[in-house]
């Protein structure tokens, strides 16, 4: 029998928020333990929560952006459980009446039809501290626990049952993740956990529409994470089926190392976490209004933007979708395609050298001492015929260096390229006439010496003859010669 | 509705207290008697009436994304029984 797989998931998205969503803690990463703490985040007794302004705005903006129908009121809830990295021993976070329901997002993976998928819901909430168990300087007998992420505030968005493949998966995360990162509203760093996914999975005869039993899938780490997660749990359960055997409900831990996702072993009754609404939270409202405020602030989107630069600059799909990845890529672009002529160029440059120059030398983009206005220089230089491809790559290498402008720079080496005919063609005569042999050789009828010449008249300019101005002195001049 | 033994374990369990027989049956008795008193407002029609989600008629009680000084991490860890390097201390729990 073929078996289709059933995945939805669960994305947390960590809001780039000074403060933490119910008190005005920093939500700085990687403070010292136990820093960044007050009453209300180690949820002493008599403490009370406020919500966060900020984090009512970035959950209209992703709501907006993926379609979502914002409820006009929606409430706090308590999530009950014992753990110690809550000191409250309640989460609070959103179950009846969520921020914003049913909406959508497409995803498209080349060579396939689109697909749409959908989003059940869009819900804020606090996150845990952290526990360390295995850290060589814990002992045996304890677990540490640091609370400065406690309080962190979260949007966790759950998708419909709607993916059939792990690649789907996979490509909705990526997109999610561009989404958020454009939008502002959060740092899309994955090694610091700004994002993370839990998958659920169960799978059914091809042609039914009986949901199977699912299991839930944890801890990976990445989106590649989740994408191979799911490929074991798929495997997994069709073995199971295909024996004859019947699927049981659990939870299941992926260990990144070994590929393999193992069963939590957590009893049945933990999940039962005795949500009530939070009597110390006030309701949330949102008004028409207060929406459109938010809409109208929004800033551009990856889709819209790649069409515009395909549209305004003439980009084929490709470069206008390499260089919307990062919004921060894009405005670099942009910045330089508006003081040049040759939008194509521009667009060559920083997908070639710059963002490979960015990764060897890990550096960020807004530290580049080369800015859009040096390379918009640089092109423009190379445009005008100033210099030649071989120097622009030793300018641009420079300025990356030293920061100072692309012509200073040509001045400083003396890398202006000789467009100057006459200079040219002293040039070439000269090496003509020392190499009398070569020529007898070209008027033979062998092409080959020509790349011969053509070395010899760059080594004498040190490479800043103009090549297509020798290239064409050059043939002139044998030609009289044969004549 | 009426609550039973096997309820009052699972609620001690999730409250991780623990209880030894008679009490287990004290409460399945006080339980029962609270959810019977209860009862009573199931007999008042309220579909009409939206759930009162606070008892205050107010909503966005909120604050600007602005810093305020917070504890520093010995203030934080002052009330605690066991620390070890800026952490909290606590029996051991598996990840
Ligand atoms: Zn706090």
């Amino acid at each position: 029998m073929y078996y289709e797989p059933v995945i939805g998931l669960e994305v947390h998205i960590q809001l780039n928020t000074d403060t933490k969503i119910f008190c005005s803690c920093s939500t700085l990463f990687g403070a010292v333990p136990n820093s960044q703490v007050c009453p209300v985040c180690l949820g002493m007794p008599g403490s009370l929560p406020v919500l966060n302004r900020k984090v009512m705005e970035y959950a209209v903006r992703l709501s907006l952006a993926t379609g979502c129908k914002i409820n006009n009121t929606s409430i706090l809830a308590r999530k009950n459980y014992f753990y110690p990295d809550l000191p409250k021993s309640y989460q609070i976070s959103q179950f009846e009446e969520p921020f914003a329901e049913h909406g959508e997002l497409v995803v498209k993976i080349e060579g396939q039809p689109s697909r749409r998928i959908g989003i059940t819901r869009i819900h804020m909430e606090e996150d845990a501290g952290k526990s360390l168990h295995a850290e060589s300087f814990v002992g045996k007998d304890e677990s540490l626990v640091d609370v400065n992420r406690c309080g962190v505030p979260l949007l966790e968005v759950v998708s419909d049952p709607d993916f059939r493949t792990p690649q789907e998966a996979y490509e909705y995360l990526v997109h999610l993740r561009q989404i958020v990162v454009y939008l502002g509203i959060c740092d899309g760093n994955m090694e610091e956990g700004s994002l993370r996914c839990d998958a659920n999975v169960s799978l059914r005869p091809i042609g039914t529409t009986t949901l199977g039993t699912k299991t839930e899938l944890k801890n990976m780490n990445s989106f590649r994470a989740v994408e191979k997660a799911l490929e074991y749990e798929i495997h997994r359960q069709e073995m199971i089926l295909e024996n004859g055997g019947v699927i049981e409900q659990q939870t299941l831990l992926w260990d990144a190392n070994r590929n393999v996702a193992e069963s939590m072993r957590t009893k049945e009754y933990s999940h039962d976490y005795r949500y009530f609404p939070d009597p110390d939270l006030a309701p949330i409202s949102m008004t028409a209004g207060d929406i459109e405020q938010v809409r109208a602030n929004i800033p551009e989107l990856p889709e819209a933007k790649r069409e515009r630069f395909m549209r305004q600059f003439s980009l084929p799909e490709y470069d206008a979708q390499v260089l919307t990845e990062s919004p921060k890529v894009a405005e670099y672009f942009e910045q330089t395609a508006l003081r040049v002529k040759d939008k194509k160029a521009a667009s060559n440059w920083i997908m070639g050298n710059l963002l490979r120059s960015l990764k060897e030398r890990n550096e960020h983009l807004h530290q580049l001492k080369l800015t859009p206005a040096f390379l918009a220089e640089l092109l423009t230089l190379i445009e005008q015929g100033t210099i030649s491809g071989s120097s622009a790559k030793e300018v641009f290498e420079e300025c990356l260096d030293s920061g100072k402008s692309p012509t200073l720079i040509v001045e400083e080496k003396g890398l202006l390229q000789i467009s100057d005919l006459d200079a040219i063609e002293q040039i070439v005569s000269s090496i003509i006439e020392k190499n009398p042999r070569d020529v007898q050789d070209y008027l033979n009828g062998n092409e080959k010496v020509l790349g011969f010449f053509i070395g010899q008249i760059m080594r004498a300019t040190q490479g800043k003859a103009n090549p297509k101005l020798v290239n064409s002195i050059l043939r002139k001049k044998l030609a009289l010669l044969s004549k | 509705m009426s609550v039973t033994l096997e309820q009052v374990d699972v609620i001690a369990r999730l409250s991780k207290l623990e209880f030894n027989q008679e009490e287990k049956s004290k409460f399945v008795e006080q339980f029962n008697q609270i959810l019977q008193y209860m009862e009573k407002l199931n007999e008042l029609d309220t579909e009409p009436i939206e759930p009162t989600y606070n008892v205050l008629d107010i909503s966005n009680v909120t604050r600007p994304d602005e810093l305020k000084p917070w504890l520093s991490q010995d203030e934080a860890l002052q009330n605690a029984p066991r620390t070890k390097h800026g952490f909290f201390s606590v029996p051991k729990v598996i990840g």
